[in-house]
């Protein structure tokens, strides 16, 4: 926890600072900033050598299995009741070919992109990728334009349309901003594994591996040497830090 | 070279109040909407996590793009030295600044959180095109203004060409960028073309042509100010043309879609099986914002109506609201492509076409765009002279000289 800063870091926070401030001036109602706060203290520590990434293997997913789907929904506190304006962090895919038939069962979620498209577009700079390489959306500075929605291609965030509640502590909500998969960031700052990478490996599969792409060592890493995988529309090029074998 | 007389409307009959009033209504039912959007929340639009842009970005994307193509009458006066557009100049800057205000108010107050208007403000990340477009619109209403201002005072008429050059470009750059954001999302099949920036930049003629001309012939109408066939045939040539091009250009991006086999599903929904958006194709850009206005406007039947260059006009616009309909909405109702050449289906909509009907808040907001973008140039024209007292054919310069189908009638 008390690595250097690095400079983006440092600038990130003078940014937000700010932003808070003008937050705070035109619109006295602004809530989560507490909550955003300790994020922002937390992102600090983000290391630039280290790059995290998810393995998932659909040859473990069970199609009636959703264990990452309900502990996701748990520890960050969104639902889904099936309407159109509900959020997904993260979801299900049947994926089946059609020839031979042969269907897999994905989950996706944010996939943490090298060269995020939504970083690319976000107009105020909201959607950001940390220096460990994971993607957020700081709800200070979203403006709710949606762009970013506009321009990812895994369909991986949501707009929230109408008030929230149930929120949890560390994973602030608000209406009229933009969210999704955090790869559960405070508790991987806190050295413990996304929510759905344990609840798989506790009640599910087992299927998913979590670590740092860019050491040789981990365990994801010695996965993807071991067996092919491949990343979700790779030609787009945006080189996606989750990546799924058995496909 | 006579000078051009411009003078106020008048404004004070009971028409103009009445008008005045209707606008008003509209734009007061718009922010109601707008403030029930933003605290009940985007729940009361039919946008969803599936469709995220709707009815206000197709009705803010249309005024933004006309507001660039109203300026070209100016233009083509003060840039290429056609005298005959000169009398049209300062009503065609006018417009630009009254369309554009009505949709940057639309997007504005479309956001999520358009209480932040200061965090984009002061916010930017300079990748992102959206926020250079933040730029180019503040740019373009200062451009704008800059060159209303030297066509008005006599003391600074000599920079006319200047600064309407650089109102030219500034606007040829701005519909590049808004053509942009679409262009830029190669997420998305149907965009993900690098034509739909020059398609933007003859949309706006179009849109912006179609709509000065409909401003034109009702204001002139109404303050009984003399209108010559000369400018009003020249103009209607010139909207032909632009919607002849548009349809090029929209045949052109099709086409090369339909070459690339990737995007053949998209293209089958689009224009084919996708009922609605399929019937806006077709019905909406092609036949409304094509098809008809030429046929109005050179059809040896009705080419030296009035009336028909008002319907073709509406029609242009009817055309244009359809097509950006088309590309935003029905966009977006084709499922995004995630697994390319499987079969999908999840908890979240994929892989099903998304469903959107735009609610009554959406489309009031949508509309006091409209109606912000009428209120501003109505009174406008009452408080400065914009309007040219007589735009009768002995009034323009050089005399009715011109090409086509009016030329009889001019000359007679
Ligand atoms: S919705 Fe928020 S995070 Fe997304 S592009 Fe707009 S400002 Fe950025």
């Amino acid at each position: 926890m008390n690595e250097p800063i690095d400079g983006i870091d440092a600038t990130r926070r003078r940014v937000l600072g700010a932003a808070a401030l003008v937050a705070l001036a035109v619109a006295p109602g602004v809530s989560l900033i507490a909550a955003a706060d300790a994020g922002q203290r937390r992102a600090a520590a983000a290391r630039p050598t280290r790059r995290f990434g998810l393995l998932i293997d659909t040859t473990r997913c069970k199609r009636s299995c959703t264990a990452c789907v309900t502990a996701c929904s748990a520890y960050n506190g969104w639902s889904n009741q099936g309407r159109p304006i509900d959020p997904q962090w993260i979801r299900k895919v049947e994926v089946t070919e059609p020839v031979s038939g042969l269907s897999h069962s994905v989950p996706v979620m944010c996939q943490h992109c090298a060269a995020p498209a939504c970083v690319e577009v976000c107009p105020t700079g909201a959607s950001f990728k940390r220096a460990d390489g994971i993607v957020l959306v700081d709800r200070h500075i979203c403006i709710g334009c949606r762009y970013c929605m506009m321009a990812c291609p895994y369909k991986a965030r949501s707009f929230v349309s109408e008030d929230v509640s149930g929120q949890r502590p560390d994973a602030p909500r608000g209406k009229g901003t933009v969210e999704g998969c955090t790869l559960c960031v405070p508790r991987v700052d806190a050295g413990e594994l996304p929510a759905c990478v344990e609840a798989c490996s506790r009640q599910g599969g087992g299927a998913m591996t979590f670590g740092d792409l860019n050491d040789p060592r981990s365990a994801i890493r010695r996965a993807l040497a071991a067996y092919p995988a491949v990343q979700l529309r790779a030609d787009l090029q945006m080189d996606p830090g989750v990546r799924y074998q058995g496909l | 070279m006579s000078a051009i007389h411009y003078r106020e409307i008048e404004g004070r009959g009971a028409g103009f109040w009445v008008l005045a009033a209707l606008l008003a209504g509209l734009i007061a039912a718009g922010l109601t909407a707008a403030w029930f959007m933003e605290h009940i929340g985007h729940v009361i639009t039919g946008m969803t996590n599936q469709v995220v842009w709707g009815m206000p970005h197709v009705i803010a994307v249309f005024l933004i793009v006309a507001a660039s193509g109203a300026l070209n009458t100016a233009s083509i006066a003060s840039v290429f030295g056609k005298v005959a557009y000169k009398p049209l100049a300062r009503l065609s800057g006018l417009l630009a600044i009254a369309l554009l205000s009505g949709g940057l108010l639309v997007l504005v107050l479309d956001l999520g959180r358009p209480d932040r208007l200061a965090v984009a403000m002061t916010h930017y990340n300079f990748r992102s095109i959206f926020a250079w477009n933040i730029f180019l619109y503040t740019g373009f209403l200062a451009v704008t203004g800059a060159y209303l201002w030297v066509m008005m005072e006599r003391r600074l008429n000599d920079h006319t060409r200047r600064v309407g050059t650089a109102a030219f470009l500034w606007r040829l750059i701005l519909t590049t960028g808004t053509g942009s954001i679409f262009g830029f999302l190669v997420a998305r099949q149907p965009y993900d073309e690098a034509i739909m920036a020059p398609m933007f930049i003859l949309m706006s003629f179009a849109f912006g042509l179609a709509i000065l001309l409909l401003v034109l012939m009702s204001a002139c109408k109404a303050t009984g100010r003399p209108l010559g066939d000369a400018i009003v045939m020249r103009l209607k040539n010139l909207l032909g043309v632009f919607a002849a091009a548009v349809l090029y250009f929209l045949l052109a991006f099709h086409v090369t879609k339909l070459y690339q086999a990737e995007f053949d599903g998209a293209e089958a929904f689009l224009l084919r099986d996708g009922g609605v958006y399929t019937l806006l194709f077709w019905g909406g850009a092609v036949f409304l914002g094509g098809v008809l206005p030429m046929l109005l406007f050179w059809l040896p039947q009705t080419r030296r109506s009035r009336a028909a260059v008002v319907w073709g006009s509406l029609s242009v616009v009817a055309g244009g609201l359809a097509l950006l309909y088309d590309i935003i909405v029905g966009g977006q109702a084709w499922p995004l492509s995630i697994f390319p050449g499987m079969q999908v289906s999840s908890s979240f909509y994929d892989g099903v076409v998304n469903a959107y009907t735009p609610s009554l808040p959406e489309c009031a907001l949508g509309l006091a765009g409209c109606a912000w973008a009428a209120f501003v140039t109505l009174f406008a024209l009452k408080l400065l002279p914009f309007m040219p007292q007589s735009l009768a054919d002995d009034a323009v310069e050089p005399p009715a000289r011109i090409a086509g189908a009016g030329a009889t009638d001019a000359a007679a």
